[in-house]
């Protein structure tokens, strides 16, 4: 399936091994990405903080944008950063709600000859595993199941919450489905405490000690839970969770060598592809330092 | 009648023991709420469990507590919504979370909720005499202090908000959302000092770490972290306050990112959140920050070159999109609380 793929910012950015990994997952599952390459930042909750029409126009030209892809013959726009999911989800329940005002927002986009249509379909790379490519197919497609590998879902927030914007109902738990995808590819699911907590990274310029604190004690709590590894769908906790986790450790205490991985990381590891190739010996928590591959998934192919 | 089991965090003071769970059948009708429950186990089993409750109609706010994990009043959740999403078909009931529980469903309120709403001066500051009648406020403002002024002092939010469970002295969701209400109410003088004070706060404005878990918890649609961003926009935008915290700084180092480059540019938003490379608030946060951006491109995560410099394609049109907006007499804000659902046009 072809996609209009809206990678965001931190994975070309700080966590470039995002957007690496995710190029490498997509053909394995037949996804044709086509890179949304003149869309601008989603603006992670922080612009439409600072001004809301300035978020919404943004986002709005961003799906415009997806619009023409997909008119030109992709299924749907998706995306890979949780914070995107959600900045973008508010955006556009602002957008799809009131006419008046998105014919506002339209007439601003009007210069560059763009129109956004009420009611784009945007999801993200864990959702379209599940609603559009099935959990069923991604087994069939797994190489190395990840048979003794324990893994903790790191959910965020933005992805989760609020849960009527974000469709999440019976019909869609769309907050289990790191829970369903780890046990797709042959992991075993450690739930603890922080699973669907925040991170602390929005405020860690303005209260470092309590954001860190949040990341230290998830880390610290999935390690207690005996976890190999985290997996989490956004980029900006794993900045905080891994790249900040040496000073997450120190703030909470205690020592955390906790590996986190990205979403199309650990699908890749189960799709066949090797470690270094999702870009894991990018990460601050070296995976290959904790996870003894040979025993946990690499014996088990 | 169907069968529902309620599994009650019990916890009393005065025995010394250590809190516990003890399990009760209830034969209720599942549209009958989680309170009946609770109040049919009391009365028929164990008359010492405690739970605050008054209208049972959901419009006082006693009645907050956790069911299955998820803060909520019990007086208007229905015991079929709960058993369906218990795990085990178990329905599992505590107390609220960030408070001290005196005893079993009940906590204290007044050590943590009641005083950080007095922290806002819950009341209307008017600046110079009454007027000789009444006070006249145009509708359209008063529409918008009635999202908050919704509020009926549950403590949901207050329960399960992310940043007090780390930082026990934040404000939290409940008082600040109760400060927007005075903040927006054009009979009150105080608006700058309010926000001013608020920002200043190191446990204020800037210490939410924008979790939404209050806005999930909610009974009555106050999203109070909607209202602490707008609480942000009036106290950065139109006050120009410069708080200790570098909230706004950091806010308007990363528009300007955006602005500039369309896409963020990360190595420039550490050192412009403490206003510019040389500002001195900047180089001891630098430093501190080395260690991890070191590590950072020992482990070629972050090269100049390739990651950083990451070209934007369409910078003119963002950057006009900014120019039009950013230009405005007014900001423009939709709140959907206020504007309502739209029929259907199409
Ligand atoms: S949330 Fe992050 S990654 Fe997504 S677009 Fe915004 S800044 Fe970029
Ligand atoms: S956990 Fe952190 S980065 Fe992730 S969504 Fe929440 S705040 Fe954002
Ligand atoms: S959004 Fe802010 S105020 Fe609301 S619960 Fe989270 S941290 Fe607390
Ligand atoms: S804002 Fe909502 S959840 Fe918080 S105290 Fe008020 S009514 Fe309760
Ligand atoms: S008893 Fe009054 S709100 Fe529940």
């Amino acid at each position: 399936m072809k996609v209009a793929y809206w990678p965001g910012c931190v994975s070309r950015g700080f966590a470039p091994e995002l957007h690496g990994s995710m190029a490498r997952v997509a053909p394995l599952l037949d996804i044709e990405l086509v890179e949304l390459d003149r869309a601008a930042c989603c603006g992670a909750g922080v612009i439409a903080e600072h001004n809301q029409e300035l978020a919404d126009t943004l986002n709005a030209r961003t799906f415009a944008l997806a619009q023409q892809e997909i008119a030109g013959g992709a299924e749907l726009m998706m995306n890979i950063c949780s914070t995107c999911q959600g900045a973008q989800s508010e955006c556009q329940e602002r957008l799809d709600g009131n006419t008046p005002y998105r014919d506002h927002v339209n007439a601003t986009l009007a210069a560059e000859g763009l129109t956004y249509e009420k009611g784009i379909t945007n999801k993200h790379f864990l959702w379209l595993l599940v609603e559009e490519i099935g959990l069923d197919e991604v087994r069939r497609r797994v190489k190395r199941p990840l048979t003794d590998l324990r893994v903790g879902p790191f959910y965020g927030c933005y992805i989760v919450r609020p849960s009527n914007r974000l469709g999440i109902d019976e019909s869609h738990p769309r907050d289990t489905y790191l829970h369903q995808l780890i046990d797709a590819l042959g992991g075993t699911v450690v739930d603890y405490a922080g699973q669907y907590k925040c991170c602390g990274f929005p405020i860690i310029t303005m209260n470092k000690e309590a954001s860190l604190k949040q990341a230290g004690r998830h880390v610290g709590d999935a390690t207690d839970a005996n976890a190999d590894c985290l997996v989490t769908p956004c980029p900006l906790c794993h900045l905080n969770l891994d790249l900040q986790q040496p000073a997450a450790a120190a703030v909470v205490g205690r020592p955390l060598n906790m590996p986190v991985l990205h979403l199309p990381q650990l699908l890749g590891l189960a799709l066949g592809l090797e470690p270094k190739e999702l870009g894991m010996n990018k990460h601050v928590v070296k995976p290959s330092s904790v996870i003894d591959w040979t025993t946990s998934v690499v014996a088990a192919a | 009648m169907p069968d529902y089991t309620l599994r009650i965090r019990r916890y009393s003071p005065e025995n010394g023991d250590a809190a516990h769970w003890e399990d009760f059948q209830v034969d209720l009708d599942g549209s009958r709420s989680v309170l009946d429950g609770v109040l049919q186990a009391k009365d028929r089993e164990d008359g010492s469990i405690g739970i605050r409750c008054s209208c049972r109609a959901g419009i006082c706010g006693s009645c907050g507590v956790r069911i299955n994990g998820k803060p909520n009043l019990a007086c208007r959740t229905h015991l079929d919504e709960a058993h369906a999403r218990a795990a085990d078909g178990v329905i599992v009931v505590e107390p609220m979370g960030n408070m001290p529980v005196l005893k079993d469903l009940i906590v204290d309120m007044d050590a943590v909720h009641w005083k950080k709403i007095q922290r806002v001066t819950p009341w209307l500051l008017p600046d110079g005499p009454p007027p000789e009648r009444e006070y006249v406020v145009p509708p359209d403002n008063m529409i918008d202090v009635t999202q908050t002024m919704a509020c009926i002092q549950c403590g949901a939010c207050v329960s399960d908000c992310l940043s007090m469970e780390v930082d026990p002295l934040f404000i939290g969701p409940a008082a600040l959302a109760k400060a927007y209400r005075f903040v927006g109410d054009p009979r009150d003088g105080h608006q700058e000092q309010r926000v001013r004070d608020l920002a200043e706060d190191p446990h204020g404005l800037y210490d939410c770490t924008h979790c939404f878990n209050c806005i999930e918890a909610c009974p009555k649609g106050v999203a109070p972290m909607s209202q602490i961003m707008r609480l942000r926009r009036i106290a950065g935008d139109d006050h120009h306050v410069e708080d200790r915290n570098n909230g706004h700084r950091h806010e308007m180092a990363f528009v300007k990112n955006i602005e500039k480059n369309g896409l963020l540019h990360e190595a420039d938003l550490l050192p412009d959140s403490y206003g510019g490379k040389l500002h001195p608030r900047a180089v001891p946060e630098l430093v501190s920050s080395l260690p991890i951006i070191l590590r950072a491109l020992q482990r070629g995560k972050v090269t100049p070159a390739g990651a950083l410099l990451h070209k934007h394609k369409a910078p003119k049109d963002v950057k006009r999109i900014f120019r039009d907006i950013e230009g405005r007499e007014e900001r423009y804000e939709l709140n959907l609380y206020v504007a309502g659902e739209e029929e259907d046009a199409s």
